[in-house]
């Protein structure tokens, strides 16, 4: 294990390296990722200009949700980008290279890129989400904190489940399948309000089908004081079980794969 | 006219191509459509008062960005006219007897028609069967149609003309990517992209409806359900005119200039 992360830090530092060696592309990106969320974040201002609230929950509050679903999904991005890069490994043939060294698959497709520019994305989400909690008057205590912590891990690896999903399709496919952005981008999408607003139905699908739910709007309700029960706080660390199905599937997925490229 | 014409064909068959991406498309933007409808009626439960169109006028417009994502969404550019340039391919383009910019602008407007025609027309069978309000609604009445149709044409050609100014614009700074990022991200926001102009504040709505960004999806899909009265159609089809006018030229110009120092790339 010990050497598995060692292996992991060092994919990581080769890759910083390597993106500081075009460090104006870098800045560049990063302010691009930096523009699109904001015009997200601009659009959600501009409703609330005309709205009081929505379903019960204000502009704070919201912004608070917002700001926690896009660190995780940031998060995510910036560690698993590789699962999402991974049709093109497919193709290209470089997943074979993978499969003949001595060393776990997983660890070096996650390993193949470290999306350091990600971190412009993280900026915005942490300040939404700290003039969500500046405005929205929670008291704090030990268990809050623990709740967000909690969500960040939760969500994170619930995202990275999803790319791992996405990637895993690539083995039936060769190609990435478009229809997964319904639950990477859509879920941001959709994940900027706590998604209780979208009804009972929408809840339940996203409780126990996919569970962006345990990682977002049940602990908020938790944080916003509208849930007392303490079980609540752990909730969020079981989204981590989608990783079960999502790893049973790429390992699914690795034992049927027959190559390709050239 | 008759080269740009097979300019045309050729990128609008290439199009045609990629049907199994098309199906794809398809599920992506119908999900997409119907996840901004339920942020929208969550925000209409909560204070119906507040809504500056009707709902099902709301939903309508939804639809329709959807169906005809492929006309307006600007991040949707060739990205082979940005490779010539970086990678210098473009010398051979430049000693042909074409004019680069009609090349380019008829090949956009095929590449964008292909895509909206594969994907545009099961998206909007389904919305119609969407039970109102959340659905696609009828047209007001035919006239709203025919204007509705005739705006969704002078929409994409603004899009178009606005995205010749970028191709021409990378010219000058060799890489693209800065340029695109900010236009894509203006677009989107004073476009009607992220949420439609009518839901912005009064005073700002006023000042967005003048500009060229307006001019490109916001009037065919509000004409449609029929949430602007007369006075406000035509002056919106006069700016859009207006607007088709002053960025053609403008992109016409700036690519005579450029073509006069132009530096080829690569080697």
């Amino acid at each position: 294990m010990k050497k598995v992360i060692h292996l992991y830090l060092h994919y990581i530092a080769l890759n910083v390296r390597s993106l500081m060696q075009y460090k104006a592309s870098f800045f560049l990106t990063a302010a691009g990722q930096f523009l699109v969320s904001f015009t997200a974040f601009l659009g959600m201002f501009f409703m609330f200009q005309r709205f009081p609230d929505v379903e019960g929950f204000t502009y704070s509050e919201v912004l608070l949700c917002f700001g926690i679903m896009l660190m995780e999904y940031s998060l995510a991005e910036m560690f698993a980008r590789g699962f999402d890069l991974f049709p093109g490994m497919v193709k290209s043939g470089e997943f074979d290279r993978v499969l003949v060294r001595p060393q776990n698959e997983i660890i070096q497709v996650l390993g193949s890129k470290f999306e350091l520019t990600r971190f412009a994305r993280m900026i915005q989400a942490v300040i939404m989400f700290l003039y969500g909690i500046s405005e929205s008057g929670i008291s704090w205590n030990i268990s809050r904190i623990l709740t967000v912590i909690f969500m960040l891990i939760g969500g994170t690896v619930l995202f990275t489940a999803v790319f791992i999903i996405y990637a895993a399709f690539c083995f039936f496919t060769l190609e990435g399948l478009e229809a997964i952005n319904i639950f990477t981008d859509g879920a941001r999408e959709f994940g900027k309000y706590p998604v209780g607003i979208y009804g009972k139905k929408f809840l339940i699908l996203t409780t126990f089908f996919i569970p962006y739910a345990l990682v977002q709007y049940h602990p908020l309700l938790y944080l916003l004081g509208r849930r007392t029960e303490p079980f609540f706080i752990i909730l969020p660390l079981a989204a981590c079980l989608f990783l079960v199905p999502a790893l049973l599937f790429w390992r699914f997925g690795v034992r049927r794969y027959q190559s390709s490229g050239s | 006219m008759k080269k740009y014409v097979s300019f045309f064909r050729l990128r609008f068959t290439m199009g045609l191509q990629y049907r199994s991406a098309a199906l794809g498309g398809i599920i992506t933007q119908f999900t997409w459509g119907l996840i901004q409808i339920m942020i929208f009626q969550a925000f209409y439960r909560t204070d119906p008062s507040a809504f500056p169109m009707s709902f099902s006028a709301t939903a309508s417009y939804l639809w329709l960005q959807q169906a005809f994502l492929a006309f307006f969404a600007v991040w949707m550019m060739e990205n082979e006219i940005f490779d010539s340039i970086v990678n210098g391919d473009i010398a051979y383009e430049l000693c042909r007897p074409v004019s680069i910019y009609h090349m380019w602008y008829s090949r956009s407007i095929a590449a964008r028609l292909s895509r909206a025609v594969l994907r545009c027309f099961p998206i909007l069978l389904i919305a119609a069967f969407v039970p109102a309000p959340y659905g696609l609604c009828a047209p007001a009445d035919l006239r709203h149609f025919f204007l509705f149709l005739a705006t969704l044409v002078l929409g994409l050609s603004v899009t178009v003309s606005f995205c010749m100014l970028v191709y021409v614009l990378t010219f000058f700074t060799i890489s693209p990517q800065g340029l695109r990022m900010v236009f894509v991200s203006a677009t989107d926001f004073f476009a009607g992209a992220l949420i439609p102009l009518p839901f912005f504040p009064e005073k700002m709505q006023k000042v967005m409806e003048l500009l060229p960004f307006a001019s490109m999806q916001n009037v065919a899909l509000r004409i449609y359900g029929g949430s602007m009265n007369q006075s406000e159609m035509k002056r919106a089809v006069l700016l859009q005119l207006f607007w088709l006018a002053v960025i053609t030229a403008a992109g016409q110009i700036l690519c005579k200039t450029a073509q006069k120092r132009v530096t080829v790339q690569g080697g």
